[in-house]
């Protein structure tokens, strides 16, 4: 484990990594300057970039391969030096880097070109793009840092492409509501993040990865918790886990191709990079480990139960990646070599579950927007392809065998239960009961989507399938889906061996039950969760909502997370923020004032905006001086010092 | 320490101070003597000709290290950033305030004293030329400023003051449309700050008992030797501070500043969350770190919670805000309280943080403001959030600077915003001030949603009918947020020169 991590510099075709980042920005600005001009073309300059990014990763990417030391560092420029702060502007491309980069931007392009024709009746398409080449601009920068600086700038730059395009459908007023959700509860990790950075310049003096990882052996347990517990925060934020898991399926009013890349396959899996990319710190402390491992095991199964009482075929899907998520936390939280069955899980999750939502769209694109499983049915006849490609994605996530769930999420539950005494026991039974679950959900899904009596509403008569610029994309993220999980686990775990600190070896402990007994269990699980659901849905349901009983109708309220959140969060600041009005002017600003300025004129109308009068004023300032007198006279007393 | 040599006078250290003085004074020449035609011209000319002027000697002086008349100005390298900061955040101001093309007349009253909304005055607000003594009150404000940074007693301080506030007293009432809320405005930053000075004086009296005399050293030595009653040093020292504090608009010392920053003209706003933070911070920089550093750990806890509770207040109130010249007001009160971190740092980092986080933000607001000028109706500038709906569509280009702005003032990295919240947090991690950077990181959290709503409602609203339209700027405030969002995104992508140059100005003569 004292191993130390060294990168080296980059020579050759390795240091112009930097252009991954500059081609889709430099895209994005073009595509926000020339505005309305480049509306005929936009798109195609949005999917050029970022295929163009990948073929340039690809080739790092071999490059690398061929390398003695896999960490390659690029240092452009000087960010921030003031005494003891030094901050590189720099770059880092090792293989967890490289496999991000691979997943970003294939993935990515796909998506693109799919958005191509899902967005071609919209007029805002082409600031769509723009928007959307910002995002894979600063996605690739977050993997790409080499300090945890350059990592923040990544992470604030998705959040706002999120947001963005979150709230892109600004006619809905639930996109809006979203939107703002997102951000809020983003912010919430990303203060836990900005703190953590903060701590790591208090106690190590940098936030360059190398230094940071060979220096967090010396700091002091009780240091390494808080730090990793702030950076947990953060991935929590961002990936959607438990306690900051409700934004996520909310963020399903974006357009489909956004669900897909961002809220899916990509910016969802930062906090997983986060904390793999931050393994050192996180194998330093098994406290540490346990929390994470029991965020993971607690998100995956709120998942699956409030997934399984979904009727919105988006928000069953983005239910499915907050579980999903929650077996990648387990991964990295295990520790070891579970770091990388975690990015093997995430890389076949990106494609399995891109497929999904891109499958989802285009049940979307025919059904004129509808979104409620319960009025489909049928569609098995009217979209081949779509039923077909959707089909490969629902065998993947379940795990069925040969498909690449199997062999990526089967690692994992295998690995929980190679923990140390009890803990396996209910790690492992919690991934394997997630399992079932999932096949449960995901069958009822399905089902009612594509097979089942038709239970349309009225106004659709004919079903399409989508264009062919929907389906190629939908065809390629298929073919991932059934071949990728066995792929990459025989491959990705050995790569990712050269990471600076990823893949270190732990002797694992004795399962306690056999890997043989496990993997027949799972499968069991598996078929026995879509047999019943098969059996429940196969004709159909019910077309409203039916009277439900505890549990489902406490899965409905997303098990009263909302709730929760109102109640901790929301109250307190909106009591917070009234009585700071209150004192505070007494409350001139209030909306109510506010709205007669903005229709009136007259000046006698605008003096009313104004009623602070100086003589509260000057109390509040009196009240302040006092107060502050008192705290030196109390200092000097010795109450307060 | 550096050498310290005492000519009696060293006119070449305070030739900057001299250069604005005489400006200003040829300026009420100006406004006598000169024909009402010509003023306007001739004014800015020499308004920004002698601003400049003081600017090449502040560059030339930048390695002088004195203190002169008496004791009572010390030049030295935080003086000569400040000053120079001041100056340049001055010549965009007096861009923004020269600006006569968005309006007939230009931003300012013809004549003050018109009774408002009598004939008289509905005729001057027709298009009346505006009046011109704006320009020798700036520069004297401008020149107090330069002073103030500076001054190395208490007493020339206290002057310095009373030089820069008043002609922004009269500054404040002195715009064309809405003059009740103007002239509301002045007449309220008079009274509040005269009642500040009045603690202000109060404290340096109390001081003077304590040291036996008002300069920072001899203050400095009194509190080292600590013989005498330490009640007059602190309930001096909370006085003093408070006077200082209502400047730079610390809560709950901030009141004035929304209802000012709302009714001031908008130039003069852009001047006053510019150049006047820039002074408060350098006096109060000077104040703590030269006369009451052997104190520093019984100030840090008041200071630093007075940061926190301004951090709050600053950004809580800014999410309720429906104006943009409030919310602008609100932002510049929670910046005061993240520069305060920095200032309560305690160590070399907190004082070039402070200076470099000064200067970004003095082009970030003066940017804004500049932009906000522009969005206007029949009635002047539409100020009003809910006006700003669709702006996107109406002018993109002006939306997405102010995007940007917003953006910056946010701390999305990649922006000067973000550079100067890190340094300050930094600065106060290793100054060991942990808990005041946990409340700037979960406060600055807070207020990047009001920005990022006003970003929202410009793109993704549809346009009103009552959509301001936006004027076409001048070549002026073309110039001014030109310059502003040049030096946002300038500081926030190679901010290292900036950063290297307060650091080597970070040091103060004793």
């Amino acid at each position: 484990m004292e191993e130390t991590v060294e990168y080296v510099q980059a020579t050759g075709l390795l240091s112009s990594v930097w252009l991954l980042v500059a081609i889709p920005l430099a895209s994005a600005a073009v595509l926000l300057l020339l505005g309305r001009r480049a509306d005929k073309w936009g798109h195609w300059l949005g999917v050029l970039a970022v295929g163009s990014a990948f073929v340039l990763g690809l080739s790092y990417f071999i490059s690398l391969a061929g390398m003695e030391n896999k960490s390659v560092e690029l240092s452009l420029w000087d960010f921030i030096a003031v005494g003891r702060f030094q901050v590189d502007f720099g770059l880092l491309f090792d293989p967890l880097s490289g496999v991000f980069v691979l997943l970003i931007t294939g993935v990515g392009s796909l998506i693109h070109l799919y958005a191509v024709g899902y967005m071609s009746h919209d007029e805002g398409r082409r600031k769509f793009f723009a928007y959307f080449n910002l995002f894979v601009a600063a996605m690739l920068l977050l993997v790409l840092g080499n300090n945890y600086v350059m990592l923040y700038f990544g992470w604030e730059g998705v959040g706002l492409a999120s947001y963005l395009l979150i709230s892109f459908w600004y006619t809905k007023p639930s996109a809006a509501t979203a939107g703002k959700k997102a951000f809020l509860m983003n912010r919430v990790g990303d203060a836990g993040l900005a703190i953590g950075i903060f701590i790591m310049f208090a106690t190590l003096g940098t936030t360059q990865y190398v230094d940071v990882f060979n220096g967090v052996s010396g700091l002091a347990a009780g240091t390494i918790l808080v730090l990793g517990l702030l950076l947990l925060l953060g991935a929590a934020g961002k990936s959607g886990q438990f306690p900051l898991q409700a934004w996520l399926p909310d963020a399903m009013e974006g357009p489909t191709p956004v669900s897909a890349l961002i809220h899916a396959a990509t910016m969802v899996t930062a906090g997983v990079y986060l904390i793999a990319r931050s393994n050192p710190i996180f194998s330093a402390n098994h406290t540490l480990q346990t929390v994470v491992v029991s965020v993971g095991a607690l998100t995956l199964l709120m998942g699956c139960i409030i997934g399984a009482a979904k009727d919105d075929i988006k928000r069953v899907l983005a239910w499915s990646t907050v579980s999903q998520i929650g077996y990648m936390f387990l991964g990295v939280g295990l520790g070891g070599a579970a770091y990388a069955l975690a990015i093997v899980h995430l890389l076949a999750h990106g494609f399995f579950k891109a497929n999904m939502f891109l499958g989802a769209g285009s049940v979307m694109h025919g059904m004129k927007d509808q979104v409620d499983i319960r009025r489909f049915g049928g569609l098995s006849k009217y979209m081949k392809i779509t039923w077909l490609t959707f089909m490969m994605g629902w065998l993947a996530i379940i795990g069925m065998f040969p498909f690449s769930g199997f062999f990526s999420k089967e690692p994992i539950i295998v690995a929980a239960f190679e923990r140390e005494g009890w803990t396996a026991w209910l790690f492992g039974m919690a991934a394997l009961l997630g399992a079932g679950l999932t096949a449960f959900y995901m069958t009822r899904l399905f089902i009612l989507t594509f097979h089942g009596p038709k239970r349309w509403t009225e106004d659709i008569e004919h079903p399409h399938e989508s264009p062919a610029i929907m389906t190629i994309p939908l065809i390629l993220l298929a073919i991932g889906s059934v071949g990728a999980g066995f792929l990459l686990s025989t491959s990705v775990p050995d790569w990712l061996e050269a990471t600076g600190g990823l893949g270190a070896q732990e002797e694992p402990h004795e399962a306690v039950l056999s890997h043989g007994v496990l993997t027949a269990l799972s499968l069991l699980l598996t078929v026995a969760g879509a047999g019943l659901a098969y059996l429940l849905f196969r004709n159909g349901t019910a077309k409203q909502e039916q009277p439900a009983g505890v549990v489902v109708t406490a899965a409905r309220r997303n098990l009263y997370s909302d709730t929760v959140n109102e109640a901790i969060f929301e109250k307190p600041g909106i009591f917070l923020t009234r009585a700071l009005v209150y004192l505070d002017n007494r409350g001139i600003d209030g909306a109510v004032n506010g709205l007669a300025a903005a229709v009136g004129g007259g000046s006698g109308r605008l003096r009313r905006l104004q009623t602070g009068f100086v003589r509260s004023y000057a109390t509040s300032m009196l009240t302040g001086a006092l107060l502050v007198v008192a705290a030196f006279l109390a200092i000097q007393l010795g109450w307060l010092a | 320490m550096e050498d310290l040599n005492l000519p009696p006078i060293d006119y070449a250290a305070l030739s900057p101070i001299l250069i604005l003085f005489g400006v200003a004074c040829l300026g009420v020449l100006v406004e006598a003597f000169a024909p009402r035609r010509a003023r306007h011209p001739v004014q800015l000319v020499l308004a920004i000709g002698g601003s400049v002027a003081a600017l090449v000697m502040v560059v030339l002086e930048r390695n002088t290290r004195v203190v002169t008349i008496g004791d009572a100005v010390a030049i030295d390298g935080p003086s000569l950033f400040l000053q120079g900061a001041i100056l340049l955040l001055g010549i965009v101001s007096l861009l923004l305030i020269g600006e006569r093309s968005l309006e007939a007349g230009g931003p300012f009253v013809a004549q003050a004293a018109l009774t408002v909304g009598s004939e008289k005055d509905n005729r001057q607000a027709q298009g009346a030329p505006g009046n011109t003594e704006i320009y020798p009150l700036a520069v004297f404000a401008l020149s107090g400023m330069l002073l103030f940074v500076a001054a190395n007693d208490l007493l020339t301080m206290f002057i310095a003051l009373e030089v820069l506030s008043l002609p922004l007293y009269l500054l404040c009432a002195l715009a064309r449309r809405k003059r009740l809320l103007s002239q509301e405005a002045a007449l309220k930053y008079f009274l509040l700050g005269s009642y500040a000075s009045a603690f202000f004086l109060f404290g340096v009296a109390l001081l003077y008992g304590y040291a036996g005399g008002v300069n920072l050293q001899q203050i400095n030595e009194a509190v080292a030797a600590s013989q005498n009653s330490d009640i007059l040093l602190y309930a001096g020292l909370a006085l003093l501070a408070i006077g200082l504090l209502f400047k730079v608009a610390a809560a709950p010392f901030h009141v004035w500043t929304p209802d000012v920053y709302q009714g001031a003209p908008t130039p003069v706003t852009a001047f006053m969350a510019a150049c006047t933070k820039v002074a408060g911070f350098g006096a109060l920089l000077r104040v703590l770190y030269v006369a009451f550093e052997g104190v520093q750990w019984d100030y840090q806890p008041v200071i630093g919670t007075i940061a926190v509770l301004t951090m709050i207040v600053g950004s809580v109130l800014a999410v309720t805000q429906q104006d943009i010249k409030r919310l602008l007001a609100y932002s510049s009160i929670a910046n005061a309280g993240y520069l305060l971190v920095g200032v309560v740092a305690q160590n070399r980092e907190g004082v070039s943080s402070t200076l470099f986080y000064l200067v970004a933000y003095g082009f970030t607001v003066l940017a804004a403001f500049g932009v906000v000028s522009l969005v206007r109706d029949a009635d002047g500038e539409a100020t009003h959030l809910s006006r700003w709906a669709g702006l996107g569509r109406r002018s993109p280009l002006l939306a997405a600077i102010f995007t940007f702005l917003m953006l910056a003032f946010a701390g999305i990295p990649l922006t000067s915003g973000f550079i100067s919240k890190f340094v300050v947090f930094g600065a106060a991690i290793d100054g060991g001030q942990s808990w005041l950077v946990v409340a700037g990181v979960v406060t600055s959290m807070i207020i990047a949603f009001p920005y990022l709503r006003v970003i929202v409602m410009m793109w993704l609203s549809e346009p009103a009918e009552t959509t301001p339209t936006v004027s076409v700027p001048g070549w002026m405030t073309s110039a001014a947020v030109f310059i502003g969002v040049l030096a946002t995104l300038a500081l926030g992508v190679v901010p290292s020169p900036l950063l290297d140059l307060t650091n080597d100005a970070s040091l103060f003569v004793r």
